[in-house]
């Protein structure tokens, strides 16, 4: 196990270092040069040199990933172009806010899936079941934007229940992480529900059901432990999807996480923040799926045996 | 001799400036708190190197310069300078700096910081974007050569006077001494911050910095030992980032929020002006600013002065300026209307579909052509860009629009050869300072026709850029009003050329709570947007 | 006609077989039914004040901020974001099936290289990466399409390299084997007919993966060009209105979530039908 762990770290390193190879190429290639986006408008052809001298864009490519690679070893993420700061210290700065989000986003996926993943499997077949699965798929299809732009019409602009925009207490993180959960909630009922059906049909659960155990007992006894890996596992792989896909949700509500502030660096081409935003997403991407990977044998026997 | 100068260009610019909407004539009270949004995070507050319109106001107000504006005008007065002599030649001007004015971390402002902060902003490690304003002091070129470290053409012969050497006559170097980038900085301020001096600024303006939340709010509190009497008015101002335009104004209906800085969404325009509170709660007024589309005299077909001047009059400028809920007024020239040089006699190329098919056809291209039109990508721009589209069609000219994000567009439009038309909108020419010669050099002059400029359309005419240099040599105050005849002389001859399509001056809309008091000019200042020093709350 | 049958059993596939059937007919239609041109923006589409009118009278559902008739753009509109829903997730599943192919089948360093790269792939922020991608590549519809492509093969890629994994160690490819068969031949007759009902199954699903990521592309104002009608930049051209003019917001909105979601439905029960041990999981 341990030796596994080890060999998926150095994986992990590697994958980072790809990520970070491939955005550098990708970033390079923009046709927009970043020396003048910095240098504005009347800044004459001997400005723009000397800013392009001083950013080091002048390099040749190999020589700026190779300065940027030391950097991060260093734990330094190089310096913004647009805001003139350290990128480390922005994007320090924002994650708690994105972390905030993203931990009541699944808090409230995880609260809705397991009610109603529950509530179908107990009523399976009926027309109760058929609902909750058919609601589970309308959240999953819904565009986030459009879902944001109705939940802040409704509740925050028509009934004035909770604040617009912006951070800092309870009610704010209401409705960016009712948007994030209701929609992302469908998988997880869905889930939730084959675990329990699971369960339901073992030959000790009927056996207890005849014995006239109540329906509750059997579902928090038997049925929910069983469906409590798949959900942490799925939380690993929402931890990375939350990471890059906040940016619609952050915008529309004043969130000031990453997402808001990757999305105003690509508009200004500010490729260090763009860079270190893309790392530290595929980061947590990386992690999230390594618990995923890690709790997945103890899910399903026939992986662990491989 | 400063005096009569003075009054020349007030003349001028009262003569130019449109009536603005009539507001209660307030006393400007003391006291208050107030917020601000904006949609962007501010990005930087050093007077080096900010150069976008949102952090622009609050730099004016962190610092002081030589010279400032008046509130509300675009009348140049003595600021951290007490007075001020310019020498015949115009080569030499020498100020006497105010005494008593102390940057706020306590120490005296001196001689030796004015000359400190000019050579930082040229110096080329500090990656500032003004350096080239100061292009006419002595030893620039070694300066920004890298080949010295200071400007042999300032001097400091003592605390209170500071001597500026000029290599060549500059009409516009009083405008120049009040530009964000003359801000005065202490020197032992910017190298304690290492680096992060944006983050950290110190300076001896009507506001300090108080508090900055990265990415959430900055707070702005009144300097008391600020050197003009009951200046400014607010105790503090709170700016509040990452606020969508239409969610700060739903806030600022709900009395949450005082000012909201991006302006009004066309939506919100409509409805909120035509709400009971709509005129307490809409500034709109003129500011120095055209929209215009750039027609690339490199590229075919629009190297034929006959086609530039046929899509000039096939371009319905009324439907776009209701297309802008009629927030800007239709332009025919290069200048805007408030601009000293604004030639109010010009008519330009009025809307004829007919004559513009005619031009196409003795141009030999009577079934039209196909090309393309840039625009950026954030709202209203791309819509416009379908309207020109539209009106380009109906003589036969078939666009396709590109809407790219703006830094895709001005790489294009600095490339050669590559961008046809551009529809400016969104990053439009905004004057740095109220003076026409600011809407030629890098825009419309030889100098910015190269790669990497700023002069789209590729127009570069010898003749005018040798006017334009006399012109700019004209700096003896006397000779003001014959300088501003000149110039307009000169943008009247470029649209002979037609290298644009001028298509709107648009106003600045601004939203603010009806308890924010002060004259519209003070919202929509020609020199600095809003002016925090200015405004004030009512109550 | 199997497959068929048992779809139609199932009220709610039938529901979405019927709505993306409907979709794709009004998008094919659209020249016949639109009663105006979608690109024609006309004088009289816009109040004096330059608002947008709203649906009832001259126009069905009323017109948008350049006063163009919202019911013939949006049904110009089903057909580029269609079109790009077919298109990207074509070859988005072309690509994930290639690659979970050869990867599965060849191990060895080369099978080896081919799943770091997609772990590589798996590890980009999708959205993120879509962005900075359309940003960079000037967008038209094919370029949307090629991103979206770019960004959703992986996830096909990796299921398909686990059932082929899982394919290759079955008896009856090791008997072919045995026997002799070249790689082409199992690879085309014998592995590839097996992973088809996983290619069909993605194929639907995914559809609805890339009419969201388009419509969020176009919503970012980084998606296909104006004037071209998108279900998505008709709501980035009308965002600002969405208070003042709700339906040019909420219409579209409505529009993708039921297009979206019928090819959910239709693909999960694909899935029910075509692969029984699938049935009712996640």
């Amino acid at each position: 196990m341990m030796f596994l762990l080890a060999r998926r770290l150095v994986q992990t390193a590697f994958i980072l270092l790809g990520v970070a190879a491939i955005t550098f190429l990708l970033l390079y290639a923009l046709p927009a040069d970043p020396a003048r986006m910095i240098a504005g408008r009347s800044a004459t052809a001997q400005t723009v040199a000397n800013i392009r001298h001083e950013l080091g864009l002048d390099q040749p490519l190999p020589v700026q990933f190779w300065t940027y690679l030391r950097g991060i070893v260093e734990g330094d993420l190089g310096r913004s172009y647009a805001q003139k700061t350290d990128v480390g210290t922005l994007i320090a700065a924002r994650l708690p806010a994105t972390l905030v989000l993203m931990a009541a986003g699944i808090f409230v996926e995880v609260l809705l899936g397991v009610f109603f993943g529950v509530f179908a499997a107990l009523s399976r077949g009926g027309t109760a079941d058929r609902i909750v699965m058919m609601m589970s798929f309308v959240g999953v299809s819904a565009p986030q934007f459009v879902a944001a732009l109705l939940l802040l019409y409704v509740f925050a602009v028509t009934l004035g229940w909770f604040p617009m925009s912006g951070f800092g207490t309870f009610a704010h993180v209401v409705l960016p992480a009712a948007t994030l959960g209701i929609l992302g909630a469908g998988w997880y009922a869905r889930m939730v529900r084959s675990a329990m059906i699971d369960v339901l049909n073992q030959d000790y659960v009927r056996t207890a059901r005849a014995k006239g155990l109540s329906s509750a007992r059997i579902v928090l006894r038997h049925a929910l432990p069983n469906a409590l890996l798949p959900i942490i596992a799925m939380i690993g792989i929402d931890i990375g999807q939350f990471m890059g896909g906040v940016v619609v949700v952050e915008a529309v509500y004043g969130w000031p996480g990453i997402g808001q502030l990757a999305w105003q660096a690509i508009q200004q081409v500010d490729i260090p923040i763009i860079m270190g935003v893309t790392l530290v997403s595929a980061l947590a991407i990386v992690l999230g799926n390594l618990v995923a990977d890690i709790i997945a044998p103890l899910v399903d026997p026939r992986i662990r045996a491989r | 001799m400063f005096k009569r100068w003075l009054r020349n260009t007030t003349v001028a610019a009262a003569l130019a400036i449109a009536p603005l909407p009539a507001f209660a004539q307030d006393a400007p009270k003391q006291g208050g708190d107030i917020v601000i949004t904006y949609k962007d995070d501010i990005a930087t507050l050093d007077p080096a190197i900010g150069y976008d319109w949102v952090n622009w106001s609050m730099i004016k107000s962190l610092y002081s310069r030589l010279m400032d504006y008046t509130p509300g005008t675009p009348d140049l007065v003595p600021s951290l300078a007490e007075s001020f002599e310019v020498a015949p030649d115009g080569l030499t001007y020498t100020f006497k700096l105010r005494k008593g004015v102390k940057f706020s971390n306590g120490r005296a402002v001196v001689a030796a910081d004015v000359k400190y902060s000019i050579e930082r902003a040229v110096n080329p490690k500090t990656q500032g974007p003004g350096a080239g304003f100061f292009g006419a002091i002595k030893g620039f070129d070694a300066l920004s050569g890298g080949t010295s470290q200071t400007l042999d053409g300032i001097e400091a012969p003592d605390d209170a006077t500071v001597v500026f050497h000029l290599s060549r006559p500059d009409a516009t170097f009083l405008h120049v001494l009040a530009i964000n980038f003359a801000s005065v900085v202490p020197k032992e301020a910017v190298e304690a911050a290492g680096g992060d001096f944006g983050k950290n600024p110190v300076g001896s303006g009507t506001f300090v910095l108080k508090e900055w939340t990265i990415g959430q709010r900055l707070v702005f509190a009144r300097n008391p030992d600020y050197f003009v009497e009951k200046m400014p008015h607010v105790d503090t101002f709170t700016v509040e980032v990452g606020q969508e335009p239409l969610v700060a104004l739903l806030r600022l209906q709900k009395g949450e929020v005082d000012i909201a800085g991006d302006g009004i969404p066309p939506a919100k325009f409509l409805e909120i002006k035509n709400s009971p509170d709509g005129a307490q709660m809409i500034v709109d007024g003129e500011q120095l600013h055209t929209g215009y589309v750039t027609l690339n005299t490199k590229v075919k077909p629009f190297d034929d002065l006959k086609v530039r001047q046929a899509v000039n009059m096939a371009i319905n400028k009324e439907r776009i300026t209701r297309i802008l809920n009629g927030r800007a007024t239709a332009a025919n020239q290069v200048l805007p209307p408030l601009m000293p040089g604004y030639d109010k006699a010009y008519t330009g190329y009025g809307y004829d579909v007919a004559k513009a098919k005619a031009l196409l056809a003795e141009a030999g291209l009577a079934d039209g052509f196909e090309t393309v039109l840039y625009s950026t990508n954030t709202d209203p721009q791309p819509r416009i860009a379908q309207a020109i589209q539209q009106d380009l069609a109906a003589i036969g000219v078939k666009a396709e629009v590109r809407a790219l994000a703006q830094s895709n567009v001005i790489a294009a439009g600095g490339t050669e050869g590559e961008a046809p038309m551009i529809w400016s909108g969104g990053m439009a020419w905004i004057a740095d300072f109220p003076d026409p010669s600011n809407f030629y050099g890098p825009i419309l002059g030889c100098a910015g026709a190269v790669p990497g400029g700023w002069n789209w359309s590729w127009y570069c005419n010898k003749d005018l850029d040798a006017r334009a240099v006399a012109a700019d040599s004209m700096s003896d105050p006397a000779k003001a009003a014959e300088r501003t005849a000149a110039w307009d002389k000169i943008f009247v001859d470029i649209m002979a050329d037609a290298p644009w399509i001028p298509v709107t001056n648009e106003r600045r809309v601004v939203a603010k709570s009806p308890r924010m008091g002060g004259e519209g000019n003070i919202y929509i200042d020609p020199t600095r947007v809003i002016n925090y020093d200015a405004i004030f709350v009512k109550e | 006609m199997r497959v068929l049958k048992m779809m139609v059993r199932q009220p709610a596939a039938l529901f979405g077989l019927f709505i993306v059937v409907l979709v794709m007919a009004l998008a094919v239609a659209a020249p016949l039914i639109a009663p105006y041109s979608p690109d024609e923006q006309m004088f009289d589409g816009l109040t004096l004040e330059g608002a947008p009118m709203p649906p009832g009278g001259q126009f069905l559902l009323g017109t948008d901020t350049l006063g163009r008739d919202l019911f013939s753009r949006l049904l110009y509109g089903a057909r580029t974001s269609l079109l790009i829903g077919l298109v990207a997730n074509g070859i988005a599943v072309s690509i994930g099936l290639l690659i979970g192919i050869l990867a599965g089948y060849l191990r060895g360093i080369f099978g080896n290289i081919l799943m770091r790269f997609t772990d590589l792939m798996m590890a980009f922020p999708a959205l993120l990466l879509a962005i900075v991608l359309a940003a960079l590549l000037r967008p038209s519809l094919w370029i949307v399409a090629m991103v979206i492509a770019l960004v959703n093969w992986v996830q096909v890629a990796r299921i398909v390299y686990t059932e082929t994994r899982g394919l290759v160690e079955r008896d009856f490819i090791l008997a072919e084997r045995s026997l002799g068969a070249g790689h082409v031949r199992i690879l085309f007759h014998h592995i590839l007919p097996h992973l088809m009902p996983t290619a069909i199954v993605w194929g639907t699903l995914g559809i609805a993966t890339t009419v969201l990521l388009e419509a969020t592309l176009s919503f970012l104002g980084i998606g296909v060009q104006p004037p071209q009608p998108s279900w998505g930049n008709i709501i980035f051209e009308s965002q600002s209105y969405f208070q003042a003019a709700p339906w040019l917001v909420f219409i579209p909105g409505a529009i993708i979530l039921l297009t979206a979601l019928s090819f959910n439905l239709v693909g999960d029960a694909l899935r029910d039908i075509l692969d029984p041990t699938q049935r009712g999981r996640g």
